[in-house]
């Protein structure tokens, strides 16, 4: 926050400034306008004409009508890639939300050691995402890795071999990653709690568990929704990871939709089917997004301040 | 603060998950591949080498980082500026500029449009544009997907600047170009470096544009690199980790030195 002066007051913005010599600032905005309007824009457009094309990405586009579609939507491979996208998503955020949510309280008390934690808790943010999944592969590799240095059996899996192993390594490693984010953003939230309620309570005799139930939790409900927004619809993009870490494999056991795009496009050449699935990658995104934020039912006129 | 006991110990436990890999990470990367497969993997080498790093660097990630560098700054900055100049924009004037309320709309829009959706039509622009296999070709769509967040982020610190200060610029007879650079720029500066940061950071540690837009060896940048090098050297565990460190290390230089920006430019724009 800049807080080098105090804050405008807010509402209708009726001064002269507005008068004369419109649009003398607006040319402002265009050259962010256009970078975004051509490598944004235009490609979400591409993609979908490009799913009624047949392009093998080197040589000519030719249309092709729906063909694309009839072969993607007809192909297991799609239904495949939508479950093991939903239990990547779903198993991440069931795993995410609670220790996040945890973590976030956790941190978010004013206490000199929590702090220290606090600088090391983060640091997994640092990483990315290329690096981590080299860094389990090593770790977990069934030879070369931990189990097989400190002689444990039990660690000693073909943890990236087998089909539910895979892809519950993947859910724990998507966790440490991210677990630091999300604990950041309840940790601030948190901290936007008014103090007055947990006084408040504490005079009632609350203990430290009602207080988490009755204030925090409720005081966090539009955290939590957009915590889980960007962690569900996040879960879609996940590329770098499963790509590196699994390869989509073993099979196709963690081949989720959008290693499944890259799959078909820039391994088979099949860059029709391939921006077809895009489009379902886009389609799901935007319906779960609307989804959430339905769930959620943020109104902006609704003050978090409630009851204070 | 009452002392919380079942708190206390969940939070050591977690700070055993956060660390035992990245002590792992640490500790191997300083032993020999032999000393490896010999050693407790808990236990610190006793005769720690640099043999591992040096090995990384002579597979040339010092142009990997340079290139990594380039990229970063060349997308982060002008991505920054050109935000910087729409949120400004679209503060002063979107009341009275169609123009400018649709670009706000396709912005806000734009938050939803992931990169790996529009990353074949990418692909087909920057062939097009025979940029292909160059670290532009990386950084120009870097700098667009940077700037819907940019803007939306920029937009709300330029909206708690008084509109007075701006009145008195503009009764001293400065353009909204002058006051741009010298009212608003000064003003929201640590919102400035925030966004820089989390681009910055979303860039450098970026994978995908680089691994479908280009090719050759000499233009990978760093993440790449340690994908192909943990491809050549995969059993030499000791090694690939070394890079990750090497890799890692810049950012963690910058966590040091500025924790409270870096956390913060992560969540600007999630925060409530």
């Amino acid at each position: 926050m800049t807080s080098l002066a105090p804050p405008a007051p807010r509402g209708r913005t009726t001064t002269s400034a507005q008068g004369g010599r419109s649009g003398s600032v607006a040319w402002l905005a265009a050259p962010a306008f256009l970078m975004f309007l051509a490598f944004a824009v235009v490609p979400l457009i591409g993609v979908l004409v490009l799913s009624f094309t047949q392009w093998d990405g080197i040589g000519d586009i030719h249309a092709a009508g729906f063909d694309s579609w009839r072969s993607v939507l007809s192909d297991p491979g799609l239904v495949h890639a939508l479950w093991v996208t939903f239990l990547i998503m779903a198993l991440s955020w069931a795993f995410q939300t609670p220790l996040s949510l945890l973590i976030g309280v956790y941190l978010a008390a004013q206490s000199r050691y929590r702090e220290i934690l606090a600088v090391i808790y983060f640091v997994p943010l640092l990483l990315s995402s290329a690096a981590l999944a080299i860094t389990y592969k090593a770790l977990l590799d069934p030879n070369f890795g931990l189990g097989a240095g400190l002689g444990i059996p039990l660690l000693q899996q073909d943890w990236l071999g087998r089909d539910n192993l895979a892809l519950g390594v993947l859910v724990f490693v998507v966790s440490w990653q991210f677990i630091p984010f999300h604990s950041l953003i309840y940790q601030s939230a948190v901290r936007q709690i008014p103090k007055t309620m947990f006084e408040a309570s504490e005079i009632d005799g609350a203990g430290r568990l009602r207080q988490f139930f009755s204030i925090t939790l409720p005081q966090l409900k539009y955290t939590v929704i957009t915590s889980s927004t960007l962690m569900v619809v996040g879960s879609l993009t996940f590329f770098d990871l499963i790509f590196v870490l699994t390869g989509g494999g073993p099979g196709d056991a963690t081949r989720a939709l959008a290693l499944d795009m890259y799959k078909r496009g820039f391994q088979a050449s099949l860059m029709g089917p391939a921006s077809a699935i895009a489009v379902i990658l886009v389609l799901v995104g935007l319906g779960l997004a609307l989804l959430l934020r339905r769930i959620g039912g943020r109104d902006a006129t609704e003050s978090q301040m409630e009851g204070v | 603060m009452r002392f919380n006991l079942p708190a206390g110990f969940a939070g050591l436990i977690w700070l055993a998950i956060v660390v035992i890999p990245l002590y792992w990470i640490l500790i191997t990367s300083l032993k020999t591949q032999a000393n490896y497969f010999l050693t407790n993997p808990f236990v610190p080498p006793t005769d720690p080498t640099l043999d591992n790093y040096r090995m990384v660097i002579e597979a040339d990630f010092v142009r990997y980082f340079f290139n990594s560098a380039i990229v970063t700054a060349g997308a982060v900055i002008p991505a920054v500026l050109i935000s910087f100049m729409a949120a400004y924009a679209i503060v002063r004037a979107s009341n009275r500029s169609r123009f400018l309320r649709s670009v706000n709309a396709v912005f806000l829009m734009g938050l939803a449009i992931p990169l790996q959706a529009v990353i074949i039509p990418v692909y087909l622009i920057i062939i097009r544009l025979k940029m292909y296999d160059t670290l532009l070709a990386i950084i120009l769509p870097s700098i667009a997907f940077a700037i819907p967040l940019s803007v939306l982020v920029l937009s709300n610190f330029i909206r708690d600047v008084p509109r007075e200060l701006f009145e008195s610029m503009r009764m001293d007879g400065a353009s909204e170009w002058g006051t741009l650079w010298h009212l608003a720029f000064p003003l929201i500066r640590p919102a400035l470096v925030t966004v820089t940061i989390y681009n910055g950071l979303s860039i450098w540690n970026g994978f995908l544009l680089p691994l479908i837009l280009t090719q050759s060896p000499t233009q990978r940048t760093l993440p790449l690199a340690l994908w192909t090098f943990q491809g050549q050297y995969s059993i030499n565990v000791p090694a690939v980790l070394a890079s990750v460190v090497l890799t890692t290390l810049p950012i963690l230089a910058l966590y040091v030195v500025g924790r409270r920006q870096l956390l913060g430019g992560l969540t600007a724009g999630f925060s409530k």
